[in-house]
């Protein structure tokens, strides 16, 4: 593809020298607006992306790895301002470019792919119009051309059904067959760079499969050079050429894949492929014979939403038929992609919905037959941390004022509260200072101890980790998981985890739940799941998992380094 | 945010922290139009306060011999500074008639706006917290009212029931609570779907607890907003009813009832409606900027 243009030419000079680099940032430096961490967003960034290669740009929330791409595209919000170094594309400086050179730029030789296909495609327009949108801005090609090209685009990201697809809405598809209309997009003048900022992070792990594998197809057959942008060293070892680890805004280590991943050099990348979690291995199930806290029989849940004058009635077994025991003192695991029902097991198992049928027996007291009334006494037995950490707490209230609440509404008297607040707040390792705070004045990381705190204030039996550490960094993750544990063991908690990723199940749980549009399809100890997989689905969940090919290096085999601050992964 | 070497608590430091409503009014010192907004409305305000002290004569007092007396500024052998902003048709000063008038007008904004503010808040709190059927005799009741021409109905009402200061208050108040309801019922629902309140419920609070210390401090801003929205629709709505005649009665000093009396005179002498014309639209824009302002300062995430 991409012969027929005009720019040919070009391409074929490129080809023969392919180490010239087509994009090369020199000592890029972005300055933040107000100093409030550090004074620049990014600092002296120098890298290289050649065509034909992947270059995978790694680093945790706040590393400035979107700055990169956003400075290259041409696309920095008006309060960030280049001070200094150049972006080098095709030979010209792009930071020296007008905004209309810019623009015959964009989409053109260079093309982005969001985080959010959700919100990246316009949904008054089919997707159809939307990559022709595209040709039609940038190449003086008639419809029936225009047209011709999309339908071919559409065929070349494997989606099915390309004549039906040309015409359906964003918001009739998917979220991977949306991020492969924004990957179409992206192709359609064969562009010379392609940027991809976290472009599966909000997909599910089966989806990210597919368009990584789409991707690295892509690249063999099209010279682009691939800008990728992640926060998961799976993807790195799954698609990277070259990686580049960036921290605080400044580059501390890149090279090859083979050598970033196998024998990284700087502590940071170190520490951060130590904290990527480790594939189970084949440990026994352990059956405590402790009590059973949480008794989950026949549990059903069915949407229906009610056909209006011009929209069917739709009817949605959300939780179908789920029956689980978990005894004290265990974690149990519930696995699913979305739309598998977790979420809406939870808020049954909270009675923040209400369950069509089946019993929920929480130590003795069944949730599901209680009136609202009579539920409130027993609330306390069961509590929740929520996914998200900045809409989990209310942002008008202090910590202290959100902590106490609960044990106030149990009838603690205030003074044994506070006491109890921050005996919290020490075992979740916040400051004592914490309660005379806002929510905004913490990061993600500290607001889910918070949460967690919050959380065990009513003395639970049970807690439910309802995605919990989904949205942090892996190193917070990490901590924030041998947290969860801690506590568990400390005040022997029962614990039911609700994620996603199984690698991060089989890091704290003893057993799992695999769930698959509201059932259960799959359930057993955590290292049997990921050695001998039955059902089909767990099976395809399991291969799924990026970077199977990798063997993560032990970190402690490396010697150590001059680590400024200890090997301690720290996010108070 | 994250450091990974860094053992340090990643806090700012204590000066630093400052709770929003601290924050709030740092942003609040430095926005422009919000500064101006509030000192006219200060002044406004303090004017109306003291108006028996300050006023030059008594704003009913009639002086047949000096009526139709233009302001100072006008060039006419009858102006004197006795008389600042000169005297109506019946020879009353104008300057203590607007400064009495001010009391009127802010009396009828300020309560108006409490009574719509009270009724919408409840009904679109309770419309967007508990959804469903109750969400659905709210919203009927909400369209109902928004089908309802105002001044008509105002009109309609109060020649039934005869016109007095209060009960133009409440007819105002009555009719005006439909932008509070609209707004408070999506932002509510906004903020039920967070996750603090579905931790609050499971933490046990009661329903009224949750939407006072949960949802209503997180709707405050946009309440904050409709009100000085509504305050000076009030206001315009009180002068129209007092030009139509149907407002506050006479001889009571109203700026919309010397806009009225005025009309007759406009082609001769155009002042008498230009000077209570100004003070109404300075009282209105002020009360607009400040709610702009406000909406800056208390949702900054709300500004593109």
């Amino acid at each position: 593809m991409g012969n027929l243009m005009k720019h040919s030419g070009k391409i074929g000079e490129h080809m023969t020298n392919s180490t010239k680099p087509i994009l090369s940032i020199r000592n890029l430096t972005v300055a933040l607006p107000v100093q409030v961490e550090r004074a620049n967003a990014v600092e002296n960034l120098t890298f290289d992306v050649r065509p034909k290669e992947i270059l995978c740009v790694v680093g945790e929330s706040g590393s400035g790895k979107s700055i990169t791409s956003l400075a290259t595209m041409g696309l920095l919000a008006s309060s960030l301002k280049v001070t200094g170094g150049e972006i080098e594309f095709d030979g010209r400086d792009v930071l020296k470019l007008s905004e209309s050179e810019h623009n015959k730029l964009r989409g053109d030789r260079m093309a982005m792919i969001f985080q959010e296909p959700m919100t990246a495609l316009n949904p008054a327009y089919t997707v159809g119009n939307q990559i022709e949108e595209v040709l039609r801005v940038h190449r003086s090609f008639d419809a029936a051309e225009r047209r011709e090209r999309t339908l071919k685009l559409l065929d070349e990201v494997r989606l099915p059904d390309p004549e039906r697809l040309f015409n359906s809405y964003p918001h009739q598809l998917s979220g991977g067959q949306r991020q492969r209309i924004m990957i179409a997009m992206a192709l359609a003048l064969d562009p010379k760079l392609l940027i991809a900022d976290e472009p599966t992070t909000a997909l599910d792990v089966t989806t990210q499969k597919q368009i990584l594998h789409l991707l690295k197809q892509l690249n063999a057959k099209h010279d682009a050079g691939i800008m990728f942008i992640t926060h998961d060293f799976g993807v790195v070892a799954e698609i990277a050429d070259r990686v580049v680890v960036m921290r605080h805004g400044q580059i501390v280590e890149q090279g090859t894949a083979d050598e970033v991943l196998n024998n990284p050099q700087h502590p940071y990348t170190r520490a951060l492929i130590d904290a990527v979690p480790r594939r189970a291995e084949d440990r026994e199930m352990t059956i405590s014979e402790n009590p059973v806290v949480v008794d989950v029989q026949g549990l059903m849940k069915t949407f229906h939403t009610s056909g209006g004058m011009f929209k069917k009635s739709r009817t949605v077994a959300a939780v179908n038929d789920i029956s689980f025991q978990v005894r004290r003192g265990e974690t149990l695991g519930i696995v699913g992609e979305s739309g598998s029902g977790k979420t809406t097991l939870v808020r049954c198992l909270m009675r923040l919905i209400d369950p069509d049928s089946g019993a929920i027996n929480i130590s003795g007291v069944d949730f599901a037959s209680k009136t609202a009334a009579e539920l409130r006494r027993h609330r306390k037995d069961i509590q929740i941390v929520f996914q998200d950490p900045y809409g989990s707490l209310n942002p008008r209230r202090t910590i202290g004022s959100q902590l106490i609440q609960g044990a106030i509404n149990f009838g603690m008297p205030r003074e044994e509260a506070w006491k109890r607040v921050y005996e919290l707040l020490e075992i979740v390792q916040m400051p004592k200072y914490s309660v005379h705070r806002y929510p905004s004045q913490f990061s993600g990381g500290q607001r889910q101890r918070l949460c967690i705190a919050r959380a065990l204030v009513v003395n639970p039996k049970v807690l439910i980790a309802d995605e919990a550490v989904s949205a942090l960094d892996v190193s917070i993750q990490r901590e924030v998981l041998k947290l969860i544990n801690d506590i568990r063991d400390r005040l022997g908690l029962t614990v039911i985890f609700i994620t996603h990723d199984l690698r991060v199940a089989a890091q704290i749980c003893n057993e799992v739940l695999v769930m698959k549009h509201g059932e259960v399809v799959e359930r057993g100890g955590v290292g049997r799941i990921f050695t001998n997989p039955q059902h089909e689905y767990t099976k395809a969940l399991i291969a799924a998992q990026p970077g199977q090919g990798w063997e993560i290096p032990d970190m402690a085999e490396f010697a150590p380094q001059t680590l400024s601050g200890g090997h301690k992964v720290a996010e108070i | 945010m994250s450091t990974l070497q860094n053992n340090a608590p990643t806090m700012p430091s204590e000066a630093l922290v400052r709770s929003p409503r601290q924050m709030m009014f740092q942003h609040a010192k430095t926005h422009r139009g919000l500064m101006l907004g509030g000192f006219v409305i200060a002044v406004i305000v303090l004017v109306a306060l003291l108006a028996p002290l300050i006023a030059p004569h008594d704003p009913y007092a009639q002086m047949l011999s000096r009526k139709l007396i233009p302001p100072v500024w006008f060039d006419s052998p009858k102006t004197t500074w006795d008389h600042v902003l000169g005297t109506d048709h019946l020879g009353r000063d104008y300057l203590s008639r607007l400064m009495y008038g001010a009391r009127i007008s802010l009396m009828i904004g300020f309560s108006a706006m409490l009574i719509s503010g009270v009724i919408g808040t409840i009904l679109g709190i309770c419309a967007g917290y508990f959804g469903g059927r109750v969400d659905m005799v709210i919203n009927f009741i909400i369209t109902t009212r928004l089908s309802m021409p105002v001044v008509l109905v105002a009109l309609a009402v109060i020649s039934i029931v005869g016109s007095s200061l209060t009960v133009v208050i409440w007819v105002i108040g009555l009719l005006i609570w439909d932008r509070f309801a609209v707004v408070v019922r999506s932002a509510t629902q906004q903020v039920r779907g967070l996750d603090f309140v579905a931790s609050a419920q499971a933490l046990g609070s009661s329903t009224p607890r949750i939407l006072f210390s949960d949802v209503l401090p997180n709707i405050s801003n946009h309440i904050i907003v409709i009100a000085t929205l509504e305050m000076a629709h009030a206001i315009l709505l009180e002068a129209a009813l007092s030009f139509l005649g149907l407002g506050v009665q006479p001889p009571t000093p109203s700026w919309g009832l010397m806009i009225s009396d005025a009309k007759g005179l406009m082609f001769f002498d155009g002042w008498l409606i230009a000077v209570p014309g100004t003070a109404l639209f300075m009282l209105v824009l002020a009360i607009n900027l400040l709610g702009d302002g406000l909406r800056d300062v208390t949702a900054p995430e709300d500004r593109s």
